[in-house]
This record gives C-alpha cells, structure tokens and sequence, in this order.
C-alpha cells in the first residue's frame, strides 16, 4: 500500500493472545505441541516464524486460519475471535495443494466461482492474479505439468484471488532446491511489494527469515513450541545476502538457534 | 525390471503361437488315436467344422451360432450398464451425504456376502427363463463394485482441499460436484474392468441355468446331447467374445483417464 509508513494505531489483523494446543492419543497421552504462544501481525506486515522441524508452526497456522480451536487462549483475526474458517485468510501449504483435475486457472478461480462471482469476472481477476505471480502462458498447464516453484505460484494467486487479506504460507519453498528458492524469495518480495497483503510466513531456513521479514518471531525447538525471541528487522529492502546488518542479523539468530536447539 | 532372461518381442511373438500350436496338435492327436472316447472330447478339426455349420445352422440348440452370441451380448449390455448406471451414482451419494449412507448401507452390507449367483433361483420366479432374469442377475453381480469403488473413491478425497472449499463458502453439493466426484473418479475407472469381470461370470451361470438362447445355454445344451464339439464351441466363443468385450472396456477406460489426466 502507498502510505507504508502510517501510524500505527494499535490495531492487529493477527493476534494470539496466550495460545496452548494439545492433542490427545487415546485415554491418557496428551501432547502439548503450543504452549501460551503470542504473536501480532499488523496491517500490511510481513511476519515470519521461524523454528525448527516439528515445533508447532503448522498448527500454529491452523489456529489462526479457523480450522481448528485452541485448547487455552484466544485467536483474533480482525478484530474477532476465531471461530471458524475465514475466507479472508488464504492458506498456502506445506505440500502442495491444487486441484488435480484443474487447470492453473482452473485452480485460481476455483475460489471465486464457489463464492458465486460471474465467470466473466472470475476470469478477469484469475487474469490478473496469473501476471501479478508471474504464470502468464501457463493457463491452461495441469498441476502434474508444473515445476514446484510454480505450484506455490499457483497457490499465492488462489488465495489473492479468493481477495484474502491476510496471507499465511507454510514453508512454501520447504521442497525447492536452493537457486529456486532464493528466486521465488524474491518473487515473493515483488509479488507483496506490488500489491501488499498482511503475511505470515513460516519457515526453517534463517536466511529466508531475514531476507523477507519485518519481524522474525523464533520458537523453541521442542514441543511444546513456545516462543523465544522476537527480532525486528529494519534492513531497508531490497535486502542482498551479502550486507552487513544482514549478516550480522543472520549469525546473531544462528547463535541463538543453536541454543536453545 | 526383473532380473529375468529378456526375449525379444519378435521372438516372443513366434513362441506363443508355437505353443498354442502343440496345444492344438496334441489334442487333435490325443482324440484322432483313440486314446479318449468321444463321447468325452472332439478334435479341434470337427470343432472347426461345427464353427462353420453353426453360423447358418440352428440344429440340434434352437439357434444358429451369432443368435446365441447376440443373446449373450445384450444380455451383458444392459446389465452391465445398468449396474454402473446406478451403483455409481449411489457409490457416491453414499460416500458424501451420511443420511443416505446410513439408509443404503444396511441393506448393502446385506446383500453383498450373498454371491449373486445365488439370486438365480429367485430370478426364474420372478422374471422366468429369459432375457429379464439374465439382466437381473448380472445387475446384481455388477453393483457392487460400482457401489463400492465410488463410495472409496469419494471417501479418498483430499480432506484440506474439502475444508478450503468449504472456508470458500461451498454448499454441500458444490463441494460433492466440485470435489468428490472428480476424486472419486480414478477408483470409479478401476471399477469397470471388476464389474464386467462378474458380471461376465454371472452370465454365464444364468444362462446354463436359466435360459432359452446364449453362449451359456448352448453349452448346456452340448451337456445334454452328449456333444462336447457343442460344448467347447461355447466355450471358445465365451472366450472370444469376452475378450473383445474387455478390450473395448480397456480402451474406453484408457481414454476416459487420458482425457482425466492429459
Ligand atoms: N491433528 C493432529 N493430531 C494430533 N497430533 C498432531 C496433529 N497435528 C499436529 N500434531 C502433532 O503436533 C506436532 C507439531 O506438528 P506441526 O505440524 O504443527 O509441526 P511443524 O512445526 O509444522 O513441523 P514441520 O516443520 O515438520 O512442518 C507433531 O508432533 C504432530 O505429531
Ligand atoms: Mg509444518
């Protein structure tokens, strides 16, 4: 949005607020995979989180995306407690997850179609969405003709399609090889420059944190995850992974990883 | 690849006609030197011979030999499609909406250990030696692999792209049109090769047991002549026309998951 730098009036698009989740296996175990967890994303933020594998980043996102409740604390989205899914909020996974049977714009309209918008406009907005993430020529491509890179394309036009404000994207470059993902990192930085959204981006790559956040939130590496630090990032953008406060940053959160790991 | 010795395609081809060759001569030997009676076995030269005759001939069965094979195929037909038309559609439903599968399922699960062969019986009360009978009993055989293959299939659709659809605001039946059933719809593809598997068997118990025309009752009727010239005709037509059947199911099937696929 133009007005980058405007005041900030306390007001949170993403808040948990002392957020515990446990799950049970049978009678007795119970698991405690998030343990009183805060995180705030205001508007137009780019929001990392950051931890090791199997620390609670997945079902922190289920949280917040109204698939699933908490077992002690609140979720607000909004302004409003979480209660069920919210189609503002588009999700893009872990593993990829398109429709098989669709084509890219298939899959981009999928949303718009089932929240009843004419075809004539869906096709405008999958149009536009399919140039913003860089698709164009590939509109007619099925998902098993697709690179992974250009899946996760795919899933980040679905959900500004679906008009979500509020992006969460789990590890999207999780299964690229090293070169794509620095470049879809990239991409991802243009994609939000052009049209900003308020995002949230998990990750274990301390790299990619730094390189796209605006504030970097680590959890613990074992369960439950718990938060442990909490890092602003004020390197101006466009960030190089050669720059000094980039690198300082970097071995500062490297250290720190290491111990609590 | 196995570690197995490769032949070559060309070759291959020449082996299995020579042991089909042998087969056939052996045979041809065993009946032509005496060594069994022929009240037991034909040599395949009198089969060949009968082939021909029957194409125009309707003695001793009632029908010439493309009567019998025309009974069998509408028979086959009509219940075939019948069962896919109906199973398929209730294999979903089923699969999707609980009310349904709580109303279906009981009567299902009881029908299904029943071998359909068994409704045989009951198909000569209801409908007589016939047409209707046949189809009924096929339709039987072929309705639950069609019930059940979609009902699996809608049972294996991807639960996150459900919850997104349905984070969408998706009804109920949008969420079965737009996702289930096309989820479904590998599992259905391997249902027609099984239904037309039973279904093929079941026509054949039919006709042997309750029939007036058809490859089966052809068969039946070699029994009852002492003819097995006139029973390894039908069964050889029963091969034939199988085969072909199952190859133009293939071939539908192979398109239906290309145009699925692309
Ligand atoms: N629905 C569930 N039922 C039971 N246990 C669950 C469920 N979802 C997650 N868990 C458990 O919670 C723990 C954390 O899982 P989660 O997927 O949130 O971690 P993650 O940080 O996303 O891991 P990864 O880096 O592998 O993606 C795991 O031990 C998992 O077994
Ligand atoms: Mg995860």
């Amino acid at each position: 949005m133009e007005e980058a730098n405007r005041d900030i009036k306390e007001a949170y698009k993403i808040e948990c607020i002392n957020v515990s989740k446990s799950y049970n296996y049978g009678e007795k175990t119970e698991v405690k995979v998030l343990d009183k967890v805060n995180i705030k994303a205001k508007e137009n933020e780019f929001v990392v989180v950051l931890g090791p594998g199997q620390s609670g980043k997945t079902t922190l996102f289920r949280l917040i995306a109204g698939f699933e409740r908490p077992t002690a604390g609140e979720v607000y989205v909004n302004d409003k407690k979480v209660a069920s899914p919210n189609p503002k909020i588009g999700f893009v996974f872990q593993k990829y997850m398109l429709f098989p049977w669709k084509t890219v714009i298939g899959n981009i309209e999928m949303g718009p179609k089932l929240m009843g918008i004419s075809k004539k406009k869906r096709r405008e907005i999958a149009n536009y969405y399919i140039k913003l993430v860089g698709l164009e020529g590939f509109e007619n491509y099925y998902p098993n003709q697709l690179s992974g890179g250009m899946k996760q394309r795919v899933g980040i036009a679905r959900s500004y399609a679906n008009n979500a404000d509020i992006l969460l994207l789990d590890e999207p470059f999780g299964q690229l090889d090293a070169q794509t993902r620095m470049f879809m990192e990239k991409e991802i930085m243009r994609m939000w420059n052009q049209e900003k959204k308020t995002v949230c981006f998990v990750t274990n790559n301390v790299d990619e944190a730094v390189f796209l956040a605006d504030r970097i939130i680590c959890l613990e590496g074992k369960l439950p995850g718990r938060v442990n630090k909490i890092y602003n990032v004020d390197i101006p953008r466009p960030r190089e992974f050669t720059d000094i406060p980039f690198i300082k940053l970097r071995e500062e959160i490297k250290n720190n990883m290491e111990l609590i790991l | 690849m196995n570690g197995r010795e490769q032949v070559k395609v060309k070759n291959l081809f020449w082996i299995s006609f020579l042991s089909i060759l042998i087969l056939i001569l052996v045979w041809q030997f065993i009946v032509s030197s005496g060594i069994v009676p022929s009240t037991m076995l034909d040599s395949p030269l009198s089969v060949i011979r009968l082939f021909f005759d029957k194409l125009t001939n309707v003695n001793p069965d009632g029908a010439t030999l493309g009567a019998h094979v025309l009974a069998s195929l509408q028979a086959i037909l009509l219940g075939y499609l019948l069962a896919l038309l109906i199973g398929i559609p209730l294999g979903l439903l089923m699969g999707w909406y609980a009310v349904i599968d709580g109303l279906v399922r009981p009567i299902f699960e009881l029908v299904r250990p029943i071998p359909p062969v068994a409704w045989i019986p009951l198909a000569i009360f209801w409908f007589g030696i016939g047409m209707t009978g046949k189809v009924y009993i096929i339709f039987i055989g072929g309705l639950v692999p069609a019930v059940i293959n979609a009902y699996t299939g809608v049972l294996m659709s991807n639960p996150v792209l459900i919850q997104m659809a349905k984070t969408y605001g998706a009804s109920k039946w949008q969420i079965f049109k737009t996702i289930c059933i096309p989820s479904a719809l590998p599992m259905i593809f391997g249902a027609l090769q099984v239904a037309l598997a039973i279904c093929w068997t079941c026509l054949v118990a039919a006709e042997l047991l309750a029939s007036d025309v058809g490859l089966g009752y052809l068969i039946t009727m070699g029994r009852r002549l002492l003819l097995p010239k006139l029973v390894i005709l039908g069964m050889l037509m029963l091969g034939v026309t199988g085969f072909i059947i199952g190859y133009i199911v293939d071939k539908i099937e192979r398109h239906l998951v290309s145009g699925l696929r692309r």
